[in-house]
């Protein structure tokens, strides 16, 4: 029963987080967005005291409940490891081993000091949300836009507007490399012995392993009943069970119940603590490093250059004939000095400390502005470019949906104020001055009215125009270095700003 | 039949609307369907097309029995059906042929082609598809299409004329128009492209030498240059003059843009000399097949078996100096729908004629953007897709889904539909918000539509929906 409940919640709460990196429309969130924002990480860099406190009462109550049902790279690997145990004489697959408890401790150690000194990346590589959600984002969702893509394209022959056409790309190479590694090394570790990466490697495994150590209720051997058969050890995907010993590593227990149905005499409970139990726990031989588990330490950082396909240039020429479009090149990334980040980030230090790069921001961004930093300090946290849409007027999608308060909230109206960043002209690339036509279009389209189109030639005002920035009104949103017909460089482009400001 | 009836209206309608904003927009055909309409089947009478039954007007200088029906081929299909909008598709060579094949079984015999149409490639593919045929069982009209300064010289000139012998596979043209004249700028573009360079006195003597049997012209916008070259038509002769006609057009042209001039004059101009009326757009590209759903009841009521383009067309075959008039046939079912309105022709009573001049008068309380997707003014230097814009926003005001304010009670549907159909019928990178303005487009279109206001102004419509404004 407790088990079935256990599954039953787990399901839930892994669909819905999945849901949350699936969906691209933006509706999903509201029902559901708070299963992202109780993850304990997350929880922990938004300050969210009210979750923390929650979680870690939870787990001085029932033991790492977290652990199974909340935290959905846990309940992956679970789904793993439970199809590895359908396999024919795999069903009890386990086998008790110590608890690697120096190298949980040193990873810990590490993460908490990375977090301290502002290494978003080794963080980021380690939280057990970012590593889902980049494998959420980086897998998943491109199947699932896919298949609505198809959707999408039977709803058009059938003149139906339920569904439409979403974009999928590449984002940055580096990350996707991150996720499929992680994903492939988490899969083999669940596929072999379950929970391997939550006991040795995950920082919140570790922290909340310290906290159920203490809790309330637990699994428990009833001695008088157990004949040693040593079952509920090869039933533990969590080899927490000493079943010849009647020992329990609840550090390591992840309260899945899956022992207490498996013990043929009814001698393994989930009760409350005893004295007498207590002393059974406690002594721990030393870790001993082995095996793969530190692979997940070592990636390839390819250094991503953006995906862009480049096609050749067609320069406006003379027209002969009727019809037929013109080649549009892509756009290339322009270097940015400073980068940009979403509005409601506030600041780009704010924005490093707190961000756990799990990818919900960058999933949820429907104009394609948002992707992961290829930069080594930042590497993986979202960062703006503007060359397949810009960050519209009517959308704060990233910040309504960012758990770890990174993106901080922000209004519409808060949002058309907000300097981001500033526009800065290119003169070489300027269109009214290459091609000698009247353009004026990053003029058109800016929200702020910070741009406006003069004379280039001071002395003759009927010369062609070209625009000119009102850095003080910019508020950095790329409409225009992303309307600008200059390619594959826009001749307008934005420049981040480290610290936000209101207009 | 009536099965095979059915799945032509599914195809058609599928088609219509994934062409809608496409490449070839049908100019017929599909108007059974449009609107909702799903009261009957495309065509207007079962049963077989008769082969022998089609009109035919006799051309009083050279005495050609030439078809009511003319075959343009300026919307010839092209190959991968959808994918034609995004423009750049090879022409479908086996569908022309297998449409030639058919119009010529059934009567029709004149074919219009322009060494601009099809991205230049329309004449190779009439060539093609018409040597496969006796030469005198068909009339090929084709045009000098000097728009382009480069082409301005005499040498340029003729050429291009030299070449669409060539592509045409003959060693004579039935019928030359000189091209668009009154188009871009007017008179003085005129003089530059036929007269400055002894052009129009080169093609007169190509028709004294009988490699051009027919010579004539064809006219949009500036009127000055049509009644200057009628002015002289004792000198020119022409043997025939083509002209934009329809039954909106008839009183409304002028009321629809103050440049461009009623097709009542026009005609009643040639009428007066006796000079033979080819007409050009009779369904204005689409948009009197694709009418407003009140429209569509209202010319159902009257004639519940007869599809909507019909009536376009008879309105243009019942004049009796119309010598032919020309319908671009995309699809097998446009080129059926026709050849039943004209194998033969039911002229229109005075009683459907004024039915038809109100109707007009109903439509003009539509804002649509009278773009017939000729793509003259393609291709945009800058990648937009112009006519995909403008027939998508022309089929959105149709359905009803240009909601005013967000009080409207259709508000989120019709914005979803207006939304999701931009992108599908529009990619990203061609919409209207790419348009810098650079009006390098206005100048070539036959319609005089001032093309970047229009496109700014439907850029800021979506920017509303998209931000919900209003």
């Amino acid at each position: 029963m407790l088990r079935k409940i256990r599954l039953t919640f787990a399901v839930l709460f892994f669909l819905a987080v999945t849901a949350l990196f699936l969906d691209f429309t933006g509706t999903v969130h509201a029902w559901l967005g708070w299963t992202a924002k109780i993850q304990f990480l997350p929880a922990l860099l938004a300050l969210n005291a009210g979750v923390v406190i929650a979680l870690v009462l939870l787990t001085l109550l029932a033991g790492r409940v977290y652990c199974s049902v909340i935290c959905p790279l846990g309940v992956m690997q679970d789904i793993v490891s439970w199809i590895s145990g359908r396999r024919k004489k795999k069903r009890y697959r386990f086998s008790y081993s110590p608890e690697k408890k120096w190298l949980r401790y040193c990873v810990l150690v590490l993460f908490v000091a990375a977090l301290i000194a502002g290494i978003g990346s080794f963080v980021a590589l380690l939280a057990p949300y970012s590593s889902y959600g980049r494998i959420a984002s980086n897998l998943f969702a491109p199947i699932y836009r896919l298949g609505n893509n198809l959707l999408a394209y039977f709803a058009e022959r059938a003149d139906s507007y339920a569904f439409y056409e979403t974009e999928v790309w590449m984002k940055s190479l580096s990350t996707f490399v991150i996720a499929v590694t992680t994903f492939i090394v988490l899969a083999v570790l669940a596929w072999r012995n379950g929970r391997t990466y939550c006991n040795t490697i995950c920082p919140v495994g570790t922290v909340l392993g310290f906290f159920s150590r203490f809790s309330l209720f637990r699994i428990t051997i009833d001695e008088s009943k157990c004949n040693r058969c040593g079952l509920c050890s090869r039933k533990c995907k969590a080899a927490c069970i000493d079943g010849k010993e009647h020992r329990i590593d609840y550090s390591r227990c992840v309260v899945c119940m899956d022992c207490l149905d498996t013990c043929k005499h009814g001698a393994i409970g989930f009760r409350m603590r005893t004295k007498a139990s207590d002393k059974k726990t406690g002594k721990e031989e030393n870790p001993k490093a082995d095996n793969s588990q530190i692979d997940t330490a070592r990636r390839n950082f390819l250094s991503a250059t953006a995906v862009l396909a480049a096609t050749s240039a067609v320069k406006a020429q003379e027209k002969k004939v009727d019809g037929g479009l013109a080649v549009i090149e892509d756009k290339k990334i322009p270097v940015r000095a400073t980068p940009i980040v979403p509005p409601g980030a506030w600041s780009a230090r704010h924005f490093a400390q707190h961000c756990t790069a799990c990818q919900l921001c960058v999933s949820a961004c429907p104009n394609n502005v948002l992707r992961p930093s290829t930069d080594l300090q930042k590497l993986m946290q979202p960062e703006m470019s503007y060359e397949r849409g810009y960050c519209r007027p009517e959308c704060t999608r990233c910040s309504d949906v960012c758990p770890a308060g990174a993106i901080r909230p922000i209004t519409i109206e808060e949002k058309s104020s907000a300097r981001i960043g500033h526009a800065v002209w290119i003169r070489k690339n300027c269109i009214p001055l290459t091609d000698g036509v009247e353009c004026g279009n990053c003029a058109r389209h800016c929200p702020s009215g910070a741009i406006l189109m003069v004379p280039s030639d001071s002395e003759d005002v009927n010369s062609v125009k070209i625009p000119v920035v009102n850095a003080e009104r910019c508020i950095g949103c790329g409409a225009c270095e992303n309307l600008c017909p200059a390619r594959p460089f826009s001749a307008i482009y934005v420049e981040g700003h480290t610290m936000h400001s209101v207009m | 039949m009536s099965n095979q009836d059915k799945k032509k209206k599914v195809l058609s309608r599928r088609d219509f609307l994934k062409t809608i904003g496409a490449a070839g927009v049908a100019t017929t055909g599909l108007s059974a369907c449009v609107g909702g309409g799903k009261d009957g089947t495309l065509t207007t009478a079962a049963g077989e097309i008769p082969t022998d039954r089609m009109t035919y007007r006799t051309n009083p200088t050279s005495g050609d029995k030439v078809s009511l029906l003319g075959f343009g081929m300026m919307r010839l299909p092209s190959v991968g059906g959808r994918s034609a909008r995004e423009g750049n598709e090879e022409i479908d060579q086996e569908m022309v042929n297998e449409l030639v094949d058919y119009a010529i079984a059934h009567g029709v015999n004149y074919f219009d082609t322009s060494p601009a149409y099809c991205r230049g490639k329309s004449e190779h593919a009439t060539g093609i598809a018409l040597s496969r045929h006796p030469r005198d069982k068909y009339f090929i009209a084709t045009k000098l299409s000097n728009f382009s300064p480069a082409t301005w010289s005499r040498e340029a000139s003729i050429a291009m004329y030299r070449n669409s012998l060539k592509e045409l596979q003959v060693d004579y043209i039935d019928y030359l128009l000189l091209h668009g004249v009154g188009m871009g700028g007017g008179m003085e573009e005129f003089e530059n492209r036929y007269m400055n360079n002894g052009i129009l006195d080169f093609l007169l003597e190509e028709r004294k030498s009988g490699r051009i049997r027919n010579l004539g012209f064809s006219y949009h916008g500036d009127v000055r240059v049509f009644d200057y070259l009628l002015s002289r038509h004792d000198e020119y002769k022409w043997d025939f003059v083509q002209i934009q006609l329809n039954y909106l057009d008839w009183k409304y042209a002028k009321q629809i843009n103050p440049r461009n001039t009623d097709a009542e004059y026009l005609y009643g101009e040639l009428e007066k000399r006796g000079i033979p009326a080819v007409i050009m757009e009779p369904l204005l590209g689409g948009r009197l097949s694709n009418v407003p759903s009140t429209i569509v009841a209202r010319l159902k009521q009257r004639e519940p078996e007869m599809s909507v383009a019909s009536w376009a067309f008879r309105f243009a075959g019942s004049l009796p100096g119309v010598h032919t008039v020309l319908s671009g046939m995309t699809r097998m079912e446009h080129l059926e729908d026709n050849l039943r309105t004209y194998a033969p022709l039911k002229p229109l009573t005075e009683d459907d004629f004024r039915f038809l001049q109100e109707t007009a008068t109903r439509m003009m309380q539509f804002d649509t953007i009278p773009c017939n997707d000729c793509k003259y003014c393609m291709p945009c230097p800058y990648g937009l897709d112009i006519p995909a814009i403008l027939l998508h926003y022309n089929k959105c005001l149709n359905e009803g889904n240009i909601p005013e304010s967000m009080q409207e009670e259709n508000y989120r549907k019709a914005r979803r539909a207006f939304l999701v159909g931009y992108d599908r019928n529009v990619p990203k990178l061609r919409q209207a918000n790419r348009c810098i303005g650079c009006n390098q487009c206005s100048v070539h279109c036959p319609q005089r539509i001032d093309i970047p206001k229009e496109l700014h102004r439907i850029d800021a419509y979506v920017e509303r929906l998209k931000q919900e404004i209003g």
